[in-house]
């Protein structure tokens, strides 16, 4: 088995005819993802690409196809809307890729979604790929190797850079799953630390943060009570002034508080081994696997 | 996006709270004008986004409408933590019983906003969490019923004692959360909340940040944006869509990913580097983009050698290579450049590139201490 995704999700993509939504839902066809369904409000009763049917609600898409996933493409004005949808009618794996849902909202989302049982990943996330199983989300296929490495992250292309050294250097990955930027979102690092203790088909975990927050510093409490597979960690932002949003809308020094010293030295006391650089990803790994 | 004290206030005014009166002047003669409106004694303060004011001597106290025209010409001008005061506040110096603090922000551990408060105001909160955490109070707050009538009087009276003071903080924190959804805030701060000699309850400063995420859908709020607070590069890099922060350093970023961007920052530095800036192309590729970010870029006199950073996924390799070749067909790159190109379309940007000649480098690592070599003149 892998983690969150696998041969068997049945995927439904909301917003399958956008600019976005229609480029990323082939590349996932072509990966072999069971890509179900299509949701855009207007065009219900079309086909995309000849092959996937397009349904008005995702309350019509579960109700014929039986999709237990979906991905959200929409423009950040109806993403939460989307979420909540995606929610409503019961699918049990929402992955929101949109960037820009104003943090108020999420407030709302994530107690709803929490309380329908549905695992939220994202928003303003890459998705997740299981190497060789499935793909829900826009991480490149191409740079991932099945493998026993599980990989979570707060980042995109930072993800790719690391994913791309450890699939260079032969080792494979489990499951990659971005988490999002945000401030808030429905997955986070302890999520993923227990879903790959339990994974059968990881070996050890990489771990990739950034400032902000104290995501990082939780999960490295949790990390040295409940997780007994090696772990390697990253935190992007030693050189961000405080006080500054770099980018991710998470990313943000407020204080004294957030800062990659105090990640790092988190990740240190916990036994976590801490990288200097992207390229010490796999020469620690090797070390940590020996 | 900060909004300034003046603006905070009109917004918690609109919303029903207490807020003495005061107006904004940006010459020294109009300062005297309000002041001799509100009768001469007033308080100057500066309107900068930036905490501390009072201590770098932009906040100041007159008797008369002539000593306030004198603070205000004084003010008016000066830099506080290298942002220069174009606005003060002019407003009647209150007689203040009490000073408490009233915040609301989003919290990120429990996903909900939280409102703070505190008898010790007038301060730092940041101060009074790091010395006296037990005279702070938080309360998460449920956001599908919002703050109830008696968790807000629940709050009140860890403020004051006397039952109608607390009923007035419990009313003000009611209507402050409502203030913060209807305008977007990320933070909402009332400090001080004070007591004036004759019991009543007002806010006397206020702080307010906008989500950035909030300002496609209030147009109205986005209207308060004060630009010329913010770094002419940061403006035209925002009009660009692109995100950018400039840095002390002299190796000029342009990366694709905020993680990314982040990382080549650290490793610049790692090889004994310090970077220029922070910048984020963003997700979609597109070759105006990166003529505007080296257009930024080389606008900074500091910086001495460009490094990209570019690992393709959305981003194209072949967009980011024509944007490179187009911009230095329309302005002379006086520095040299360090080009790291991979992922999706690497052969057809590498390619492009070459018949530029210029050429690009594979791996990060490579890349980054490359740049620093040649900014250290060191580079084979």
């Amino acid at each position: 088995m892998s983690t969150f995704i696998d041969k068997q999700t049945r995927l439904v993509i909301q917003g399958i005819t956008g600019r976005d939504g229609s480029f990323h839902a082939k590349q996932m066809i072509e990966y072999g993802t069971q890509v179900v369904a299509g949701v855009t409000p207007g065009k219900g009763g079309q086909k995309f690409e000849n092959a996937v049917p397009v349904f008005n609600t995702v309350a019509d898409a579960v109700a014929a196809t039986n999709a237990n996933a979906s991905v959200i493409y929409v423009p950040a004005a109806v993403a939460a809307s989307a979420i909540f949808e995606a929610a409503d009618a019961g699918i049990g794996l929402i992955v929101c890729i949109t960037e820009g849902i104003p943090v108020l909202d999420m407030t709302r989302v994530l107690p709803f979604v929490h309380e329908r049982g549905a695992r939220l990943i994202g928003p303003n996330c890459p998705g997740l790929i299981s190497p060789g199983k499935s793909k829900v989300g826009i991480i490149p296929g191409n740079i991932c190797k099945a493998g026993r490495i599980g990989v979570v992250s707060r980042s995109g292309t930072l993800t790719y850079e690391i994913i791309h050294q450890l699939s260079t250097q032969g080792l494979g990955q489990s499951t990659c799953v971005g988490i999002g930027g945000d401030p808030l979102i429905g997955t986070n690092f302890i999520d993923c630390l227990a879903a790959f203790q339990a994974d059968a088909e990881t070996d050890a975990i990489v771990m990739i943060g950034e400032i902000g927050g104290t995501d990082e510093q939780q999960a490295a409490e949790f990390a040295q009570r409940e997780v007994r597979k090696p772990i390697v960690g990253f935190i992007a932002g030693q050189t961000a002034p405080p006080g500054r949003r770099m980018g991710h809308a998470g990313a943000i020094i407020s204080g004294s508080s957030g800062t990659a010293a105090e990640k790092m030295a988190a990740f240190a006391k916990a036994g976590i081994a801490v990288m200097k650089r992207p390229a010490d990803v796999v020469p620690l790994l090797k070390e940590k696997l020996c | 996006m900060n909004l300034h004290e003046y603006q905070a206030r009109d917004i918690l005014r609109r919303h029903g709270i207490p807020v003495p009166p005061g107006e904004v002047a940006t010459t020294a003669g109009e300062a005297r004008a309000i002041a001799e409106r509100f009768g001469g004694k007033v308080v100057v303060k500066a309107q900068v986004h930036a905490g501390g004011r009072g201590k770098a001597g932009g906040v100041k106290l007159a008797k008369t409408a002539a000593e306030a025209e004198a603070h205000a010409k004084a003010i008016l001008g000066m830099t506080i933590k290298g942002l220069t005061v174009q606005r003060v506040l002019v407003a009647p110096s209150a007689e203040i019983a009490s000073e408490s603090y009233v915040g609301i922000i989003v919290d990120r551990a429990s996903q909900r906003p939280v409102l703070m408060v505190s008898p010790a105001g007038g301060i730092d909160i940041e101060e009074v969490a790091a010395k006296t955490p037990e005279q702070i109070h938080r309360l998460a707050v449920d956001p599908r019923y919002g703050l109830l009538a008696h968790q807000a009087l629940m709050l009140g009276f860890a403020l004051y004692n006397d039952v109608k003071q607390a009923r007035a903080a419990a009313d003000i924190m009611q209507k402050l959360y409502g203030a913060v959804y209807a305008v977007g805030a990320s933070l909402a701060e009332i400090n001080p909340l004070v007591t004036t000699p004759d019991g009543a309850v007002q806010a006397l400063d206020a702080k307010i940040a906008i989500d950035d995420n909030e300002l496609e859908r209030r147009p109205d709020i986005a209207a308060l944006r004060d630009e010329s607070a913010e770094a002419p590069a940061e403006v035209a890099a925002r009009e660009a869509g692109l995100t950018f922060i400039k840095l002390e350093g002299s190796v000029g970023c342009c990366v694709n990913g905020a993680g990314l961007a982040m990382a080549t920052m650290d490793l610049v530095k790692y090889y004994g580097g310090e970077p220029a800036n922070f910048l984020d192309i963003g997700g979609s590729s597109n070759p105006q983009k990166v003529v505007a970010a080296l257009r930024i870029i080389t606008s900074d006199p500091q910086v001495k050698v460009i490094l990209f950073n570019i690992f393709g996924g959305i981003t194209r390799g072949d967009d980011v290579a024509n944007g490179i070749v187009q911009a230095t067909r329309e302005f002379a790159l006086k520095v040299p450049m360090v080009i790291r190109l991979t992922g999706t379309n690497e052969q057809l940007g590498v390619e492009i590139l070459r018949k530029a000649g210029l050429s690009a480098l594979t791996d990060m690592d490579e890349a980054v201490k490359r740049a620093v070599a040649v900014l250290k003149g060191t580079a084979a």
